[in-house]
């Protein structure tokens, strides 16, 4: 495991993730759902959501770098949360 | 169909291909995720440097983000250049392939071979093809007072690249376009003989529309090829003259391979595989819905 040179941070960040993804299987099986029609003009599911949240999360930190310089990265954070939580809630 | 829940229990029988791709891209993936919030100096020493690569890649005025920008508008010219020739060829080169009897075998073979060459075989006949000492294109050109040099010049570098690729992979358009075409029932065109339609307004009304869906596919498989190519351009061209054909997948290999930056090619290659990404997606909904609205 040495070779991956893994850090607490990029762990943490990956665990999220299958964490995310287990909620999201199980919520599948035990709480089928219709896609839904919000701002994005298709049919998405809770999938979609959370995909189009987490890209939009990666678009959101590169473009503050590139803008700003990215000294303080808790703004984006904000950004980010209250875009996934727009994306949850509308599309 | 919007009003029935979907049963995705199905998804459970993709695991054993989950495992597979855990090993061969997501295990590989993370490493690289950790290369770019850290530096080394070497025997596997690592120590925390937060976004700085992300930084030093998205800085135009930095060397490596320099690089990275420059890498990124010439490959996205060349997909779009390839898309806009490959296309409409792809398309011609299908409504002339006959319809029946033995040429359709033997036209369809034809323009599948280049598709059955492996990429650096390509990348070899188009390096030989393209010198000017022995190369059949090389010298003709130069024979005949056209000023070609593949090595030095980037207008020709560019032009070999592009025309080898056009020669490799128009097929698989015309291909595709030709499917899509035998697909049009002849009910359609004996109506518009009937109305005495001209050729084009046959193509603009019938045949395009018709092959709308197969040509989503097509720019879908040359776009992401085009943006990620990497095989023939690193054996004709090498990235040169100068960094003239340096698409970002042969810089970033210059980058992690050559200078052995780890930060540097992990963080270029996390906003690199994220485009490629996001594109992909793009194109997937785009198609998946352009379906779905027909069918509806």
């Amino acid at each position: 495991m040495a070779w991956m040179a893994w850090t607490w941070a990029t762990a943490g960040f990956f665990a999220a993730i299958a964490l995310m993804l287990i909620v999201m299987t199980l919520l599948a099986v035990y709480r089928p759902e219709t896609p839904r029609r919000g701002i994005l003009q298709f049919p998405t599911t809770r999938g979609d959501r959370l995909f189009v949240s987490l890209i939009g999360t990666a678009f959101i930190f590169i473009l503050w770098i590139r803008i700003t310089g990215g000294d303080n990265l808790w703004y984006p954070v904000v950004i980010a949360v209250l875009y996934s939580a727009a994306m949850f809630r509308f599309a | 169909m919007l009003d029935k829940p979907w049963n995705n229990r199905a998804w459970f029988f993709v695991i054993p291909v989950l495992v597979f791709v855990l090993f061969s891209s997501i295990i590989p993936m993370m490493t690289v995720v950790n290369y770019s919030v850290q530096d080394t100096m070497g025997q596997n020493n690592f120590f925390w440097n937060g976004a700085a690569w992300f930084q030093n890649l998205l800085d135009p005025t930095t060397d490596i983000g320099g690089r990275f920008a420059a890498a990124l508008v010439r490959n996205l010219i060349f997909s779009l250049v390839v898309l806009c020739i490959e296309l409409p060829l792809g398309i011609a080169v299908a409504i002339c392939i006959p319809r029946h009897g033995w040429r359709v075998g033997a036209a369809l073979v034809l323009i599948a071979l280049p598709l059955l060459i492996p990429w650096t075989v390509v990348g070899t006949i188009w390096q030989i093809f393209a010198r000017q000492d022995i190369g059949l294109l090389g010298a003709a050109l130069n024979s005949v007072g056209i000023h070609y040099n593949d090595t030095q010049d980037p207008t020709s570098a560019w032009a070999t690249i592009v025309v080898m690729d056009v020669w490799h992979w128009t097929g698989m358009v015309a291909l595709l376009a030709y499917a899509g075409l035998k697909a049009i029932p002849d009910a359609f065109y004996q109506a518009a003989r009937i109305d005495g339609a001209s050729r084009w307004s046959v193509f603009r009304n019938i045949e395009l529309p018709k092959l709308q869906k197969v040509l989503v596919i097509a720019v879908l498989l040359r776009f992401m090829e085009s943006f990620m190519i990497y095989t023939e351009p690193s054996v004709v061209t090498g990235g040169g003259p100068g960094e003239a054909t340096s698409f970002l997948s042969l810089d970033l290999v210059k980058i992690a391979l050559g200078q052995v930056d780890l930060g540097n090619a992990a963080a270029m290659s996390l906003v690199y595989n994220l485009i490629t990404l996001s594109l992909c997606w793009i194109f997937f909904t785009v198609m998946t819905q352009l379906e779905q609205r027909k069918g509806s």
